[in-house]
């Protein structure tokens, strides 16, 4: 139930006074209601939890996030070569 | 942007962070994931046989529909199966047993019963059969709670009178206050369920972790996300450290979403829940504020009082405070199996028992 899934707005509209986005799933796209994200451009990536979205994706956050995980990967990786040239 | 789900199910990222874990532990530590979604993935993808031995994950009550109260369920049955009403629900609830009966088995009967995927779904179906009465069954955390009050304030905005909810929701702080009172606790460290902050900030945790001494990391859903909180869980564990932490910052912010917090604050008031196999927690759920009582669907219907009876061998209780773990009960894979399910766990995609039984955890 608080499965949230990433998507990104393609479309933001007002119907009937209710702020509402289309979102694309990785080529499905849906509708959903961004009134709890009215801070949401286009292009932007909203996390989507029964049919509202809950968050926007912070690119910054995100792309430090990686660069994190890249890290931990080359440095396991240096750490598995020194194991195996012991 | 690079978010793609394929960045974040990385098998070799995965992997260097598990070799992480390994490389930090020392000695044995349990940690709850308190999110049934999480516990599902962590199943999905394999995580808990990839952790050192030393690491025990323990599952938490974050199941809405396993914690939702036998009586709100017994409820649920009876407005369904009022011949003006069209109940409306999340698909999970459909098959949660109740003292005999289940939603789907109300449907059967007759009962107007439908899934909706939002519940602004319920609102269209109450614009579209203004001679029928839409209850919809406001069960969740705190995620699903803007996008109920949303739904209310709309439908107070647009004069929608036929709509209601039947309350239910429920908060995660003080379940983990609870488990952390309960003399018989075992977790040492938490992973926060990442979309409640995302809607709640995670500032609530700083006085829980503080007190009970006890490191809380807020992570999300992806395998690399899961094994990342699971190492900053561990680090802190290792290093006597005791803070909260944030695994999921792309997502979650100390402060969470600040309309969506006022939305619910505006419609909901904290109110004592009854959690299945639990008890009652003290203001640990959400009830509708005086301004907004008459979408109480409580007080739309006249309800008999049903005396409420659990299977006796049902340990869902245990199960969900994370004192037991589903191959604990002597009716799993047994007498209880999600196509005959004695309690909600073994029927919820997000029950800790289903996600045994789908991902074949029948050994210890």
């Amino acid at each position: 139930m608080c499965l949230g899934i990433p998507g990104k707005v393609t479309k933001i509209y007002d119907q009937d006074n209710i702020l509402m986005a289309a979102v694309d799933f990785d080529g499905v796209e849906q509708v959903v209601c961004v009134a709890t994200t009215p801070e949401v451009t286009l292009g932007q990536y909203v996390l989507v939890h029964a049919g509202f979205a809950l968050s926007v994706l912070s690119d910054s956050e995100a792309e430090e996030t990686f660069k994190i995980l890249r890290d931990l990967q080359e440095f396991n990786k240096r750490l598995t070569e020194e194991d195996q040239n012991q | 942007m690079t978010e793609t789900p394929t960045n974040l199910r990385d098998a070799s990222l995965t992997k260097a962070i598990m070799a992480e874990i390994r490389r930090v532990t020392t000695q044995a530590w349990n940690i709850m994931e308190i999110c049934g979604g999480q516990t599902h993935a962590i199943m999905q993808f394999g995580l808990d046989q990839l952790l050192p031995p030393e690491i025990t994950l323990i599952h938490g009550p974050g199941c809405p529909v396993c914690v939702t109260s036998l009586q709100a369920i017994e409820q649920g049955l009876q407005i369904a199966s009022h011949p003006n009403v069209i109940f409306t629900t999340f698909g999970d609830m459909l098959r949660v047993p109740g003292n005999q009966a289940d939603l789907f088995g109300a449907r059967s009967q007759g009962a107007d019963v439908r899934v909706v995927y939002s519940p602004l779904d319920s609102l269209k179906i109450a614009k579209a059969n203004p001679n029928k009465q839409v209850v919809f069954f406001a069960i969740g955390f705190e995620t699903t709670a803007p996008t109920i009050a949303s739904t209310i304030l709309t439908a107070s905005k647009s004069g929608i009178n036929n709509f209601s909810i039947l309350p239910a929701n429920v908060l995660v702080p003080p379940a983990i206050r609870a488990i952390l009172s309960n003399p018989a606790n075992r977790v040492q460290g938490f992973l926060a369920a990442g979309h409640v902050c995302a809607v709640m900030g995670y500032h609530e945790y700083l006085p829980i972790a503080e007190q009970y001494q006890i490191p809380i990391v807020v992570t999300g859903f992806e395998p690399v996300d899961l094994a990342m909180g699971i190492l900053m869980t561990v680090q802190q564990l290792e290093a006597g450290q005791h803070e909260v932490s944030n695994a999921y910052p792309r997502f979650v912010t100390l402060e969470g979403n600040l309309v969506a917090q006022e939305m619910i604050a505006q419609v909901f008031e904290p109110v004592d829940r009854q959690w299945r196999g639990i008890g009652t927690i003290p203001l640990s759920g959400l009830g509708l504020r005086r301004e907004f009582a008459s979408f109480n669907a409580l007080s739309r219907f006249e309800l008999a009082k049903t005396p409420l009876s659990e299977s006796p061998l049902c340990i869902a209780g245990k199960v969900l405070s994370g004192v037991a773990k589903p191959l604990d009960c002597p009716a799993f894979g047994n007498e209880c199996t999600p196509s005959h399910p004695l309690g909600a766990p073994m029927v919820s995609s997000e029950g800790a028992c289903a996600a045994y039984y789908r991902y074949h955890r029948t050994s210890a």
